[in-house]
């Protein structure tokens, strides 16, 4: 494991923390002003300054942390979940019914994703729950396509045959003897889509198509710095920073899972 | 291969339908009308707005008419832009889009493929080492934050080059950087890794045996072997180009189409939301057949 590892793993545990316990960590609530420190640059009363109604930034990181990480992690454990049901099922079943399941899969691959992510948010009031649901909507396809690729692989492996000859359901078949196999592959393709979703749900708030205050994720914070980001720069600076080393961390760990899985290929994509 | 060609084509326009007839049906479960405004129209006159525009009949009425209309290849007019057809004003901001998508893409393929090359042929030394860190950190970035960055450094401290706007090639520089620079990260680390494993293989051994020398080995076995995956993805990076661009729009004031569907979004306009939806898809669909039809041409393995 090297440096750029372990620094990936601390600031991730540090994030996961302060977002977890948010009230706690954060010295300011979300909401509270400081009326006469507003768009103060950063100092030791506000570590990374305040906004406009004079809301400290630092805390409103933290409590964004919440949403954004939320997000991120939890549309890509659900899109992780359907995408595995469903293309363990293609795989496994084959012949017509995989045919008509692939034809689904790769309809909604042609589908301009972040237009349809735009419309489903906006549609469902550019909410927390909107976004989840419009994320996973669209993600999921890409671990369907991937999970039956490697179903069908694994079917034909003697072990399959031996469990089948010794009786086992289909069902079991999948869940005791496939799916454990490609469990490494369903880990390093969670720490590349994290930052994927966490990616798309800043892109949509930065833009105002996103998550709408009250809630505010970083993203939205950092819609909230660009439109001051002549004169008060720092307002951008910090959001985008916390955007950008998580996603960073996740590639550097999802790299060395990788190469840990298989130390041969040293340093694939 | 033109066959091939008009037959794919074919086979997409299921694909476009299942698109138009999603959109239509989510479009029109957003809530908030075009014609909601803070002042409430008189009930008269948005009677007559709604009867213009077909708004007062059902739903399945509307979906149907405007699918006749699509087929005519009418995508009728703008609700917001008064006077202005959807076709109009795709015609007006394709190019602009396409434009800055290219730009992109030349920088993805310019930069990315000799980056990885260039790296696996320093495998582990400190240009590889320092070369994946940036790529590593390309991918990485937002291309907003990347952008909002350029924008600062670029335009606000420096004054180099214009921060928003599109009247010149200076204009084109940071966008086509911001839309860029994530992807040619992905491409680096992708080819290193192929070339990497060209390196490594039998016939490259045999090559160099022979004597021929590293340039030759380089363009005629090591690149051409390597270049599949690469290609293999140019179908999802068009399409993230393309898609993508509509933050850098943003960002930049562009007047591209990723810019009008945002605010056609905001107004619920809905002809203008379809209109750039279905030229999106359309746009990915036909990068895909490109995509297929180049890999066919240089791997003759692979059959129509």
């Amino acid at each position: 494991m090297n440096i750029l590892t372990k620094l990936s793993f601390g600031f991730l545990g540090v994030v996961f923390f302060s977002a977890v316990f948010a009230p706690l960590v954060a010295p300011y609530s979300y909401e509270t002003q400081d009326t006469l420190n507003t768009l103060a640059i950063p100092s030791f009363s506000h570590l990374m300054g305040t906004d406009r109604l004079g809301r400290d930034l630092f805390s409103r990181i933290i409590y964004g942390a919440r949403v954004s990480l939320f997000i991120g992690v939890l549309t890509t454990l659900l899109a992780l979940l359907i995408g595995t049901i469903y293309g363990s099922i293609s795989g496994y079943v084959g012949g017509r019914t995989d045919n008509l399941m692939m034809r689904i899969v790769d309809i909604v691959f042609a589908l301009p994703d972040m237009l349809m992510i735009i419309l489903i948010t906006v549609m469902m009031g550019q909410g927390v729950i909107g976004i989840f649901v419009a994320l996973t909507l669209v993600s999921w396809v890409t671990i369907a396509r991937l999970v039956r690729g490697e179903v069908l692989r694994l079917r034909e492996q003697a072990y399959v045959e031996a469990a089948r000859a010794l009786g086992a359901n289909s069902l079991r078949i999948v869940v005791r003897e496939i799916l454990p196999n490609i469990l490494d592959l369903m880990v390093v393709t969670l720490t590349f889509r994290i930052p994927v979703a966490i990616l798309a749900e800043s892109t949509l708030s930065f833009i105002g198509l996103g998550i709408a205050p009250p809630f505010s994720s970083w993203g939205t914070l950092a819609n909230e710095g660009w439109k001051a980001i002549k004169f008060y720069p720092h307002l951008i600076l910090f959001p985008s920073l916390a955007i950008f080393l998580t996603i960073l961390s996740f590639n550097f760990l999802g790299d060395w899972y990788r190469n840990y899985l298989d130390p041969r290929k040293k340093s694939l994509i | 291969m033109l066959k091939y060609f008009l037959k794919r084509l074919l086979h997409g326009i299921p694909v476009l339908f299942v698109v138009a007839t999603l959109t239509f049906i989510i479009m029109r479960l957003v809530p908030g009308g075009p014609f909601d405004q803070e002042k409430k129209l008189p009930p008269e006159i948005l009677a007559n707005i709604e009867a213009k525009y077909h708004l007062d009949q059902s739903v399945g009425v509307q979906y149907l008419f405007y699918l006749k209309q699509l087929v005519h290849g009418d995508m009728g007019p703008s609700y917001k832009y008064i006077g202005r057809d959807v076709t109009d004003i795709i015609l007006d901001t394709f190019p602009v889009s396409i434009t800055l998508g290219l730009l992109a893409m030349l920088i993805v393929i310019g930069i990315g493929v000799p980056v990885g090359v260039w790296s696996a042929y320093r495998q582990n030394s400190i240009v590889d080492q320092i070369f994946m860190f940036f790529a590593t950190l390309g991918i990485s970035i937002p291309s907003f934050v990347l952008g909002t960055i350029l924008v600062w450094v670029m335009s606000n401290k420096l004054q180099w080059l214009p921060p928003a706007l599109w009247e010149g090639p200076r204009y084109m520089i940071l966008p086509a950087i911001a839309l860029g620079a994530p992807f040619t990260g992905y491409v680096a680390r992708l080819i290193r890794s192929t070339v990497l494993e060209v390196l490594a293989s039998d016939y490259i051994r045999t090559a160099r045996a022979k004597g021929l020398t590293e340039t030759t080995i380089l363009l005629k076995h090591t690149l051409k072997n390597s270049i599949f995956p690469v290609i293999s993805v140019l179908g999802p990076l068009t399409a993230g180009l393309v898609t993508g661009s509509f933050v850098i729009e943003f960002i930049f004031s562009i007047p591209g189409m990723g810019s009008f569907f945002i605010t056609a979004v905001t107004n619920r306009d809905y002809p203008l939301i379809m209109g750039v939806t279905l030229v999106y898809a359309v746009l990915i669909v036909v990068a895909n057949i490109f995509v297929d039809m180049i890999y066919m041409w240089l791997d003759p393995r692979v059959r129509l």
